[in-house]
Formats: C-alpha cells, structure tokens, sequence
C-alpha cells in the first residue's frame, strides 16, 4: 500500500527536480486545456514554446521580456528569502516608469549626455520610494505587508493613468492618453541595431549576480537568510529586523523600478497607459521557479518570458487571448506548490498491510 | 445636500458594500477556520465569468447563480487540497489562484465581453419600502442584496450561538486540542475553504448580473483585496464586517457625493479612493498590535498536518 512518509532532512534533488517537474505537469495539463477548448495543443505548445525561439527578431522580443521581469523577480527573491511578503513589485515598477518618464520628459529638447542616467536614476529612486512606504507602514504601525502593497499597486496604477491623461499628456498628440516621445539622449541604447532588446536586459543579469554575492558573500546576505528562516534565532544573534526590512524592500524597489523607467525608455519610446502585462505579479512566480535563488531566477525568467511572447504569437498565429499566458502562470505555481510536498515527503510502496 | 441626494448616495453605498460584504463573509469563516486565503480575487473573477456566461447561454438568473458558487467552490479545493493536504504555503497558494482565476477568466470569456443582457431587477419591498428614507435606502433593491443581509445574519447567528460556530473557533484557535477531542480539523477546514469559494463566487455573479451586468476582464478590479482587509478592520467578527463593507461602499462611490457637493476632480484620481482608504484603515487597526493580536484566530496561516501528530 501506498504510505507517505516525513523525510528527516529536505530533499536536495527535489529541490531542483520540483521546477522541471511542475513545468512538464503544466504543458500535459494545458495541452489537455487546449484540446477541451478544441484548439490543436501541438501547434499551440509550438507557437507557445518554440516560436519565440525560432528567429533572431523572436528571441530579441523574447529578451525585451525577460528583463523587467528577471529584475523584479531577483528583488522579490531577497523579500520572499526574509520572509516578507512583498506584492509590491508591480506598483513599484509603475512607479519606476512614472517617476522616470516625469524627468525625463524634461530632456525632450536636449542631447545632454546627462538625460539618461538622471532618468534611470529617477525611476529607480521612485521604485524605491513607492516599496518605502508600506514598508514605513509597516515597521512604524505594524500593518500586513501583503496587502499594503498590493493596494499601493492600485493606488501606483491609476497615478499612471491620471499623469497619462493629465500633465504628461503630450500637448501635440491630438489627445491620445500618451506622453511626448523621449529624445534620443534619454533613450537607452539597444544590444543589437535592428533589435528593441536593450542594456536593460544586461542590467536584470547583473542584478541577479550581485544579489546572489551579497546573499552568499556577506554577512548582511546571512542576516537575510537567518532571519527568514528563523526569526526568532536573528533577534536573539541581534540582527534589527527592521535594518533587514529596509534594505530587501528597498533592493526590490529599486530593481522593479529600473524595471519600470527601463520600459518607457526602452522598447516604448514614450509614457502609455499600460506599461507592463503584469510582469511585477508574473516575476512572484518567477522568484519562486527560481526557488528564491538570483540565479535561479535568470533562467525561470526566460521561461516565464517565452511564455509571454509565446502568448503575444498565439493570439496572431491561433486567435488565441494573452491572457491564456496568466492562466499558464497560475497552473506553474500550483505544480510548483505541489511537486514541493516531495521536498519534505516521500512516497513509500510497503508490502505489509498492516505497517 | 438634500435629502434626495443623501438617499441615493446610501442607497448606492449598499449597492456598492454588497461584493465586499460576500466575500468578507466567506472570507472571514475561512480564517476562523485558521486558513488565510488570498484567492479571492480569483474566484470572485471566475464566479463572474461564469455567471454572466451561463445567463446568456439559459437565460436563467437562478442557474448562473447556482454555477458561480459551484465554481467558486471547486476553485478553492484546488487551494484546499495544496494548503490542507500538501502542506502548501498558504499566502503563495492563494496567489497562484487569484493568478490562476485572473488568467483562466480573461480566457473564457474573452468571447462574451461586450454583450449585455437582462441582469436582476429591484424587488421594491411593499411597505417596509415606504418608511421615510429608509425605505428607499434599504428596501428597493434586488435579490441578491436581500440576500446578503440574510446570510450576514444567520452567519452572525451560527458563528456566535452555535455549536458549529464553536467547533470552527477551535478549529481556528488551537486544532491540535480540536483534534484532541475528536473533531476532524481537516475536514471542518476543508468546508470552511469551499464556503469561501462559493461566497467569492457569489460575489462574483452580483458583479457581472447585477452590479454591471456585463463581463470586462479583470472588472472586480481589487475587490478582493480590499475584502481582505475588510477581515482585518472588522477584527473577525461578523457584525462588523456589515458595518465595514458600507463604509468601504461609501469609499468607493465617494466620487458621487463629491462631485455632487460641486467639485470636480480627475476621475483616475477618484479612483485611488478605495485602495487609499483601505491603506488608511490597515494602517489604524494594525497600529494597535496589543488588540490584532487579541482578535485574530490563533492558527491564522499556520499548517496543521495530522500525519505529524501522534
């Protein structure tokens, strides 16, 4: 009969077999979704996965992707490893994009070598800034992070649309909710001449490396995993949970942000209405297909962004909606949660009834 | 202000207050329970869809009705079975489903959005509706309205005077000592979840067949977030959350009552008032640590797993 047993220590191998495991248990599982929605699965699987590999101009979109997405997902990793819960990385990505795009408008008539990293630096201090207050909120008043940030991605959101609308419409664009374009100083240069894959994409790999120095290097990174682990074992080694708490939640924020400002300056050219298809809630999933590892995070990210681009095909090639992508997302983290049971649990065929 | 204006407005504060104040209800059972799930956005997204597409295809209320529960409640045993019997983390579970229902919806529906259809009509109740003010605040509603004071109260009723109100608290204060004396913590937890899904979905169809009666992607944009929170200011008690969902009602339609005092003011800016207020509320009723502490179920997101007692 079949039994479950507790392991006495975690499993090492599930660890990195669980990810691989829950991704193939998502394709059999949406190919069977696709079928039930009388849509061939191959040919979407193909478009899915394969397509965004297929081509130069592909792999370049696909690029564009995995960059916003790798850099709030190497600042989650660090939150989520502290144990703290932060939803935020969407808002504060918009917030990057907002903050950045109200300065560098400012440089719309100017070639000054300056335009460009004055803009990036005004987006990041903005992501910095939109994850600094639910964590004041929450170091000062005690309030659930969770759901804090989660309400300053709405509040991040409709600032967004309202400047869209408002003082950073452009005054020539016939009332399109849409900024001026950025001058070609406050652009950021792209990898590849025909390209739109920028050094935004360069910047998300550094990122994940140094956060990955800083956790396995330094004692602030030991602090970090004392601290989520066992909280209560940092406070009695004299770690200031509110020190750890600053400088995760601001790192994430300053990434997401770059995130942000590195959209509108990149691949968009101007300030619109959405800067992002949600790549600050798909970068959770991102963390933990990574298993909250910053290198982890550099190839779940380019899984994640071959599934966005996949979905931007499947609705050219197959009439298919974006939104299958989300549904995707969603079906890889519960295979994920799942297939995790075995890091902790084996399964045991005993012969003996009775045991 | 007028009279006239001051009745709309609470008429539409209850209008608005009734999505909250379904899920909140569902919610609030789940964590007394001890399970803490963050999916409601996405049942509450799928009970939607599915109502309003199922309107459509029968032409029958009650049946969409009926189908939105039914998925909101086979939505949450997918996180039951991850949290219960898997030992999921429970906040990243009830992520994957708000991301799960947030995709999956879009998905489905992505055929119907624009379409309209005949959605619950007023009930005006004969003579209650005729007391003065009141009346018209609280008795011309729909079904679905009437609905939700009814199970506010027999929720309020069961959680507070009854035996089953009892073995979900202790189910949600101490499960080892619940197990102890012989209730199935598992099980209790599992119908806890499901009724939490089945309200969410609720909330859902109220969204798509009576609110608006459409369906937009993402259209309950947040509400069930902000119901979350809701939990919290009412500090888990059930009269509470009544009182809370208006008040965030009243929040969310503030727009209304200023522009009806003459001020005009961007729209997209209006729109932050719910998220701003609901920071704001957090912000007060977690300030005071001592008594969150106090009121929240002792087990709150804390796995129990009977395979590690004995």
């Amino acid at each position: 009969m079949i039994q479950v047993q507790a392991r006495t220590d975690s499993s090492t191998l599930m660890q990195f077999a669980s990810p691989i495991l829950a991704i193939l248990l998502t394709l059999i599982f949406g190919s069977i979704l696709f079928v039930a929605l009388d849509k061939d699965p191959l040919q979407a699987l193909h478009v899915l996965l394969i397509m965004p590999l297929s081509d130069a101009y592909n792999v370049g979109e696909m690029l564009v992707k995995m960059g916003p997405l790798l850099l709030c997902a190497v600042g989650l990793s660090l939150c989520y490893r502290a144990n703290l819960w932060n939803i935020g990385a969407e808002g504060q990505l918009l917030a990057g994009a907002l903050g950045g795009s109200a300065v560098g408008l400012m440089f719309v008539d100017s070639d000054s070598s300056l335009a460009l990293p004055i803009t990036l630096v005004a987006g990041i201090l903005s992501g910095m800034f939109w994850a600094a207050l639910p964590t004041y909120l929450k170091i000062k008043f005690n309030s659930n992070l969770i759901l804090t940030t989660i309400m300053f991605n709405y509040i991040g959101l409709y600032l967004l649309v309202w400047a869209v609308h408002g003082p950073l419409r452009d005054p020539d664009g016939f009332g399109f909710p849409e900024s001026a374009m950025f001058s070609d100083a406050t652009l950021l240069p792209t990898l590849v001449e025909s390209g739109r894959a920028h050094w935004g994409v360069i910047a998300a790999i550094l990122s994940g490396i140094v956060a990955w120095l800083i956790m396995s290097r330094t004692h602030l990174g030991f602090q970090i995993r004392v601290f989520g682990s066992d909280a209560p074992a940092a406070k009695y080694a004299g770690f200031s949970s509110n020190k750890i708490t600053w400088f995760v939640m601001l790192f994430a924020g300053a990434l997401a942000g770059l995130a942000g400002v590195s959209e509108v300056i990149g691949p968009i050219g101007q300030l619109v209405p959405v800067v992002s298809p949600g790549y600050g809630y798909a970068a959770i999933i991102v963390a933990y297909l990574g298993r909250l590892h910053p290198i982890g995070a550099i190839a779940a990210s380019i899984f994640l962004a071959v599934l966005y681009m996949g979905g931007d095909l499947a609705q050219i090639e197959m009439s298919i909606p974006t939104a299958v992508v989300g549904m995707f997302q969603g079906i890889l983290l519960f295979f994920l949660l799942a297939c995790d049971f075995f890091i902790r649990y084996r399964i045991v065929l005993s012969k003996d009834a009775n045991a | 202000m007028d009279i006239d204006l001051i009745t709309q407005i609470l008429f539409a504060t209850i209008k608005t207050g009734t999505p909250l104040l379904f899920i909140a209800l569902g919610e609030v059972i789940c964590e007394k329970s001890g399970v803490l799930n963050l999916g409601q956005e996405g049942m509450m997204l799928m009970g939607a869809v599915v109502g309003f597409m199922c309107a459509l295809a029968t032409g029958n209320l009650g049946f969409a009705i009926f189908a939105s529960m039914a998925m909101g409640a086979a939505m949450s045993l997918i996180f039951g079975f991850l949290v219960l019997h898997l030992g999921a983390n429970q906040v990243a579970t009830g992520l994957a489903l708000t991301i799960f229902g947030t995709g999956l919806s879009a998905f489905i529906g992505s055929g119907v959005v624009g379409q309209t259809l005949q959605g619950f009509q007023p009930i005006i109740i004969p003579v209650l509706s005729d007391i003065p003010v009141i009346g018209k605040i609280l008795f011309t509603h729909d079904l679905l309205v009437y609905l939700s004071f009814i199970i506010a109260a027999v929720l309020a009723f069961v959680a507070n005077k009854t035996r089953l109100g009892l073995t979900l608290r202790a189910v949600g204060e101490n499960p080892h000592a619940a197990n102890a004396i012989g209730i199935k913590v598992l099980r209790v937890r599992y119908l806890a979840i499901m009724f939490g899904g089945a309200m969410a979905g609720l909330a859902g169809a109220y969204m798509s067949l009576s609110y608006t009666p459409m369906w937009v992607e993402n259209m309950t944009s947040g509400r069930g977030w902000i119901a979350l929170a809701l939990v919290v200011f009412a500090s888990w008690r059930i009269g509470n959350i009544m009182l809370g969902a208006y008040l965030f009602g009243l929040a969310s339609i503030m727009h209304l009552v200023l522009q009806g005092m003459g001020w005009t003011i961007s729209p997209n800016l209006l729109a932050m008032l719910p998220y701003i207020a609901t920071v704001v509320v957090m912000v007060i009723i977690s300030a005071d640590q001592f008594k969150e502490k106090l009121l929240a179920p002792r087990s709150l997101g804390k796995p129990f797993d009977p395979r590690q007692m004995a």
